[in-house]
């Protein structure tokens, strides 16, 4: 944020919500019984939405952002091709989003997730637990390292499984930016089997959460680099609404 | 041709699945030793001013079922209605409060809870007040987008009938869905129901 600029407090764009999921979807059984059936109510954004929670750096540790030893012995790392996860949070005008908070989890490199009420047989990794969290820079630019996650198998139709994914939770400027998301490995053969990514019917939806490979950024006889890209809403400019500020 | 807007497009939203504790409350599923505490966990401590309120509730399926893997999360203003963020410009929050709070369902009764204060009174657009509220957002293994609620209280009756937000709702029989159940002294109950007759409330912000 530039010093001579007040902290911008415009409402933002209305959700696109042709491109988001329906909460209805039948093809995910679960979301059957979870899905409101009535309307939502529309609001415009008041200061209750257009505001959040402030997290500092300083509030990291270490190895917040490395899944590869967060939660390994001293001198051990977890097992798995070992990969950077890296990219930009933007919002929908193309700027970065300095300070955004991301928070990620994932199945170790066999598929199996570090969790009670996981029930799928692959081993657990004694070296990994899962999770991961860091937070942007002034450019909105981020870098995670872990190691791939494996396909795993759920209780959905008779043999569904998740491609690869890692779960993303993303805390923007303001509550209305609120976003979970999943990003995906480009070239996995699932993804057109996924019945979570069938929640989103648009196509360039689902492109956008598909990471490529990032050759450029991978580190040779050690770790392939990921990129991937998250959009959080945008605002408008408050030059001419409706709002004045300090009211 | 006219020339191109050229705006990004929001990343679409996926389900927080079952194993949002993971990534979100890491030590509530024996995750210890990564980050020394969850975040959202304490909204409170000794020198936040305010009258202490303690919040509780479950979320229930369009079967009446309760979830069991929900997480909520809540964004309130202190006692004077200001809210600890950058851009609140009318003056500056209690330093004690963080107006912020997250909160898994137990595993075994899908309970929330969040301790906090009662909000004080947050203008609307126009200037004029909004009724004390709590914004509440719920994501859960089957919620493909999280939703976004508000939750009013019972004991302010004439405040929350000149409320502009629920003036909104055209059902006025279902306002009573976004207003808590005062059990006791600073006590609230606010369950959530996802489908169904006693459908919540839900906003498009
Ligand atoms: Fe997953």
């Amino acid at each position: 944020m530039k010093s001579n600029q007040k902290p911008v407090s415009g409402s933002y764009f209305p959700r696109d919500r042709v491109r988001q999921p329906d909460a209805y979807t039948p093809c995910y059984k679960t979301s059957v019984v979870r899905s409101p059936h009535k309307a939502l109510i529309s609001m415009n954004n008041t200061l209750s939405e257009i505001t959040g929670p402030v997290f500092g750096h300083s509030m990291l540790g270490d190895l917040d952002n490395d899944m590869m030893t967060n939660y390994a012995a001293p001198g051990e790392t977890a097992i798995g091709q070992r990969i950077i996860v890296h990219g930009r949070v933007l919002d929908e005008n193309g700027n970065g989003v300095p300070d955004c908070l991301l928070e990620v989890w994932q199945a170790n490199s066999g598929g199996r997730y570090r969790h009670a009420k996981e029930t799928y047989v692959a081993a657990l990794d004694a070296n990994f637990g899962g999770c991961g969290r860091c937070i942007t820079d002034d450019n909105g630019y981020y870098i995670f390292r872990t190691i791939k996650p494996g396909a795993y198998p759920w209780p959905n139709g008779p043999n569904d499984w998740r491609p690869a994914h890692i779960h993303f939770s993303l805390f923007g400027h303001a509550f209305a930016q609120r976003l979970i998301t999943q990003m995906y490995f480009e070239g996995d053969p699932m993804i057109p089997h996924c019945p979570i990514l069938r929640t989103i019917t648009d196509q360039n939806a689902i492109n956008d959460l598909i990471a490529p490979i990032d050759l450029a950024n991978t580190i040779p006889m050690d770790a392939r680099a990921y990129k991937f890209d998250i959009v959080l809403r945008g605002r408008r400019s408050t030059m001419f609404e409706n709002r004045m500020e300090g009211n | 041709m006219a020339q191109k807007l050229n705006f990004l497009k929001e990343s679409a939203s996926q389900t927080a699945g079952p194993y949002v504790h993971i990534g979100c409350v890491p030590n509530f599923c024996g995750i210890e030793g990564v980050y020394p505490e969850d975040l959202g966990s304490r909204m409170i401590n000794d020198k936040t001013e305010g009258e202490r309120i303690t919040i509780r509730g479950k979320v229930f399926d369009g079967t009446g079922t309760v979830l069991k893997d929900v997480m909520l999360e809540i964004w309130q203003a202190d006692h004077k209605g200001l809210y600890p963020a950058v851009n609140e410009f009318r003056g500056v929050a209690d330093a004690n409060f963080i107006g912020w709070g997250r909160s898994p369902g137990d595993y075994t009764s899908g309970e929330y809870v969040f301790e906090t204060i009662k909000p004080g009174i947050v203008p609307f657009i126009d200037g004029k007040p909004m009724a004390p509220h709590i914004t509440f957002w719920i994501v859960a293994r089957g919620i493909n987008i999280g939703l976004h609620t508000r939750m009013y209280f019972p004991e302010e009756k004439e405040a929350n009938a000149a409320d502009p937000v629920l003036a909104r709702i055209e059902h006025k029989v279902r306002i009573p869905t976004l207003i808590a159940e005062r059990t006791g002294d600073g006590e609230y109950t606010f369950d959530i129901v996802l489908q169904g007759d006693n459908e919540t409330v839900f906003f498009d912000i």
